[in-house]
């Protein structure tokens, strides 16, 4: 196993200050020669990284289960086929991302042609995540080549498997003067964010990422960051019941076993319906991993034991534990918590403010389902906000009054599945997008161009400054072509 | 003073969490009272501008209020097409569903300006600001005093109060300032400034834009005939000393040119500079002065190095008591004194002579990418080599500064000039969240996304992602096992 070969292999070079150096001065002359810029590189890269998840799928999904016991259809459906289908997206748009984008002028600045012209910005930073270890590597990467960067990729150290599985085959299919990957934790990333890059993405937490944001300002460094927060889940009464129990429990459960940024963190729903909705969802949950959950091998583990320490004291608070309505079972050896129900946690425990990123899902209970409007926009703004209901008026309610990344009505997460999207946060949950699209521009600099001609010069420019020159500065500036004429003649 | 500003800020999010803002009818009634302060008190911004930068007036409408008031209505213009959502397409996997993208204000947003365009980068980000339906804080530059006072003045006058609040001060009100929490913050200004900025909003998660500088260079082929080396000579005068005396992040900060026209190109430009701005030590009314003795100083001591003074051969003429610096050419100053490696914010012009003017490029990628780039050339050739070989804000061809003026165009910086953009609908967006909106219907929902996982259901989702619709059916009747 990786993490074997590790403890076993001799001492490996260190990644230092000096390291993190050369490796800027490699790439940043590999840009500089043109290398990365050319749509042949940029379709090259691409179609290798498309052959390398399709020849390696195997190691992949071995190494997600290594990471995280990820069940082979999450692995396959939220990590393998995304990347497949970015990087064909990517492939089959790349001439049209790359073409000038032609604008209008206005009279004020005839005789002209403009355009907006898309350019890499150089050499980028990409940190990812140990969640989705294989998408939140890839799919940054995906966009940084297309839009004609080199790329250093930094992988989770928490998914060890998939970072050295990154290493590699990064190292086999792709060009390595202009993409590498370095992996390594704290040490290693602080030596690499003392760089100047030209721009830095980073999928994780606020803590790291007011780090990652206050590195790069010392070099002016632009950042996107995507981070997370309580995703909350407003559940009506005006539902199909069935429905919305399998999409809250696939959308929570099913994708990571609930660590995900965009993962249901808790549900708010009526004091009235909330045993309603329990039920089915309870229902559902046997249904889909049976009467004893915490050993299903449909369910992702916990990542690690900082994690499952984190977790199992988000339970420990006496009032917290005592309102545990499913659930709770937890097993340290296998790393493992089941899905876990707990019904109207203090407001100030720690599980309601603090983003659980686990299998555990607190309800919380109002007297109207409009106060669940103002619970959420009480807190800060999530990555993504959920709204269950057949109801016109709240669902427009919720769209204008929820501020969040993305808002979802009727089902869970689906949106960042589509690349017409652009996935981000705002306020606490992040800043920038990506997906589709939004990732090219994410990593390009749109150059304004504008092109004038010798011909047609308003002597009214230049000084000495009289009367006559500002009354047609006025007429231009206004556009208006009555008003020049009149300026030129001396009319107005 | 302590808990005004707090007291403030307290306000302007009450307002801001009130909606207040975020109708349409705020954001048009408050573009229609910057129109309206633009217009009654075009006397006093020049007055103002006289005052703290000795701007003639004819510059200081162009520059800072003709170009807002051509922005505020581009946007009144534009507003209610950028506020609708834009429809997003989906795959047919994901029917029945809707989805779009909608606009919405950010919250209290923080726009800190800068001394040299006064009123016009004040009020410039604030038009999108409002536009995107925020509550703003604006804080003006404290070097250009008259302007701020003014400022603070007339905007409590001309628009919301409560929602639009201007707070004075230097750098220890910047600071406190930037210790509470801004949904965005919008800053024109040094890149040693920029970056304690961007620190400070690191802490909160802030997004920024920063509008910097940089060394702008401009490249001069050669004129075929003496009308377009007439023409590129006065635009060259005017984009260096005409746009507040050189202190513009888009001016034009040095000449690149063939060594064989060097001379050529400095005879024509002592005589434009002499026709634009007279003669004689005595200040010119029509160019600005220096904003203050710090940057006088600043300015003096580049040209006091004598490696660099023996290179003067126009100007260098200085008058301490009116902070006025005449228009100066130098030719082939040091590459590495002073003058050649800051951003020299003011009339001074170096012209660097090279082999071939093709060299230019790779003078201009060997430095930190600059906010604009301008190359007074026909050769299309090289015109494309310019644009694809290196990098800035934006390239302009054959004339200076326009850019600034055209609202279709985005204007920011990359690298060390800055990043995020402005101008238009990008004024607009700058300040917004684009919020993604999908709405799913109860009806279809596909069995087999959910587990229990088994081989019949992985391979109607291996088809599904493809969209091989087909084949979703052929595998869920059957009639086929594979996908």
């Amino acid at each position: 196993m990786a993490s074997e070969d590790v403890k076993n292999s001799p001492a490996t070079v260190v990644f230092d200050t000096e390291a993190a150096n050369s490796l800027l001065k490699e790439l940043r002359s590999t840009v500089i020669a043109g290398k990365t810029k050319s749509y042949e590189w940029r379709a090259s890269q691409l179609k290798s990284l498309l052959k390398m998840v399709e020849d390696r799928d195997k190691e992949i999904c071995d190494a997600l289960f290594s990471d995280l016991s990820k069940p082979e259809m999450e692995a396959f459906i939220h990590e393998i086929a995304m990347i497949k289908a970015s990087c064909k997206l990517a492939l089959k748009k790349l001439k049209d991302w790359m073409k000038p984008e032609k604008v209008k002028t206005t009279l004020g600045t005839f005789p002209s042609s403009a355009e907006i012209v898309p350019e890499p910005l150089g050499v980028v930073l990409i940190i990812s995540a140990w969640n989705y270890p294989f998408l939140l590597s890839v799919d940054p990467v995906i966009g940084a080549i297309a839009a004609g960067n080199a790329v250093v990729l930094k992988p989770s150290e928490i998914a060890p498997a998939m970072s050295s599985l990154l290493a590699k085959l990064f190292g086999e299919y792709l060009d390595n003067s202009a993409i590498k990957v370095v992996e390594g934790a704290v040490p290693e990333t602080s030596a690499l964010l003392e760089q100047k890059w030209d721009k830095i993405f980073y999928t994780g937490n606020g803590r790291v990422g007011r780090v990652i944001m206050a590195a790069a300002a010392k070099h002016l460094t632009p950042v996107v960051l995507e981070l997370g927060g309580k995703s909350p889940v407003l559940v009506d009464s005006d539902i199909d019941l069935t429905v919305t129990a399998k999409r809250i429990v696939s959308g929570k459960w099913g994708c990571n076993n609930g660590q995900a940024c965009v993962a249901p963190d808790y549900i708010i729903t009526t004091k009235n319906y909330a045993p309603v909705l329990i039920d089915s969802i309870r229902h559902q949950l046997v249904k889909f991993y049976g009467e004893d959950a915490l050993n299903s091998l449909d369910l992702s583990r916990v990542v690690s034991s900082n994690h499952f320490a984190r977790l199992t004291k988000l339970l420990d608070d006496d009032r917290v534990s005592g309102k545990i309505i499913h659930g709770g079972q937890t097993d340290m050896s296998s790393l493992k918590i089941a899905p876990t129900i707990v019904l109207d946690a203090p407001e100030d425990s720690l599980i309601m403010n603090e983003e659980i990123f686990g299998p555990l899902l607190p309800i919380i209970t109002v007297d109207k389902i409009e106060d669940g409007i103002n619970f959420i926009n009480s807190r800060p703004n999530p990555l993504a906000a959920y709204l269950f209901t057949n109801k016109k008026q709240l669902k427009e309610e919720f769209v204008s009054n929820v501020s969040a990344g993305g808002v979802l009505i009727n089902d869970i997460s689906l949106h960042l599945m589509v690349d017409t999207l652009p996935f981000g946060g705002v306020g606490d949950s992040g800043m920038g997008a990506y997906h589709g699209k939004f990732s090219f521009d994410a990593f390009s600099h749109k150059k304004a161009v504008l092109h004038r001609s010798f011909f047609g010069d308003a002597p009214a420019r230049y000084p000495p400054y009289t009367p006559g020159k500002l009354r047609l500065l006025k007429a231009l500036l206004d556009g208006s072509i009555l008003g020049i004429i009149r300026a030129l003649f001396g009319w107005s | 003073m302590e808990t005004d500003l707090e007291a403030d800020l307290k306000e302007l999010r009450q307002v801001f969490n009130s909606g207040k803002t975020k109708e349409s009818s705020w954001r048009i009634s408050q573009l229609h009272g910057l129109l309206h302060l633009l217009e009654d008190r075009e006397n006093d911004i020049s007055m103002a501008l006289k005052q703290d930068l000795g701007k003639h007036h004819v510059e200081a409408y162009r520059d800072e209020i003709g170009t807002v008031v051509k922005s505020v209505n581009y946007a009144l213009k534009n507003l209610k097409q950028w506020m609708a959502g834009k429809k997003a397409s989906l795959p047919l996997a994901a029917f029945p569903s809707k989805a779009e993208l909608l606009h919405e204000p950010l919250g209290v947003v923080l726009i800190i300006s800068s001394w040299n365009f006064p009123i016009g980068l004040s009020l410039e980000p604030m038009i999108g600001a409002i536009a995107a339906g925020n509550a703003i804080v604006l804080k003006p530059s404290e070097l250009a005093p008259s302007c701020s006072s003014f400022l603070a003045e007339t905007i409590r006058d001309y628009l919301d109060n409560s929602a639009v609040k201007v707070i004075e001060g230097g750098s220890a009100i910047g600071e406190r300032l930037l210790e509470h929490k801004f949904d965005k913050i919008f800053f024109t200004g040094s890149t040693r400034v920029g970056r304690s900025v961007m620190s400070a909003a690191a802490q909160h998660l802030t997004p920024v834009t920063l509008e910097l500088g940089g060394k702008c260079p401009a490249v001069v082929d050669f004129f075929s005939t003496s009308r377009d080396a007439d023409m590129a000579t006065k635009r060259i005068v005017w984009g260096k000393f005409g746009a507040c005396a050189g202190q513009a992040c888009i001016g034009i900060d040095y000449v690149l040119i063939e060594k064989k026209y060097a001379s050529n190109l400095v005879e024509l430009l002592k005589k434009y500079i002499t026709q634009c701005y007279g003669d004689g030590p005595t200040g010119s009314h029509s160019m600005s002065k220096i904003i203050n003795k710090k940057h006088f100083s600043r300015l003096k001591s580049l040209i006091d190095e004598p490696r660099v003074k023996s290179s003067i051969v126009h100007g260098g003429l200085l008058d301490e008591e009116s902070l006025f610096i005449w228009p100066t050419i130098l030719v082939d100053p040091p590459l590495d004194a002073a003058i050649m490696m800051e951003e020299i914010f003011g009339p001074l012009l170096p012209v660097i002579t090279l082999e071939r003017i093709e060299d230019s490029i790779e003078f201009i990628r060997a430095r930190p990418k600059p906010l604009a780039l301008y190359a007074f050339t026909k050769d299309e050739h090289f015109q494309k080599g310019l644009i694809s070989e290196t990098s800035s804000g934006s390239i302009m061809f054959n004339d200076v500064i326009l850019q600034y003026a055209v609202d279709t165009l985005p204007f920011g910086g990359v690298g060390e000039s800055g990043f995020g953009r402005y101008h238009g609908k990008y004024s607009f967006e700058n300040f917004s969240h684009e919020k993604v909106v999908v709405m799913r219907s109860f009806l279809i929902d596909f069995w087999f996304r959910y587990p229990p996982w088994d081989d019949k259901k992985l391979q109607l989702i291996k088809s599904g992602l493809r969209f091989d619709y087909l084949g979703v059916v052929l595998i869920a009747l059957g009639l086929k096992s594979k996908a």
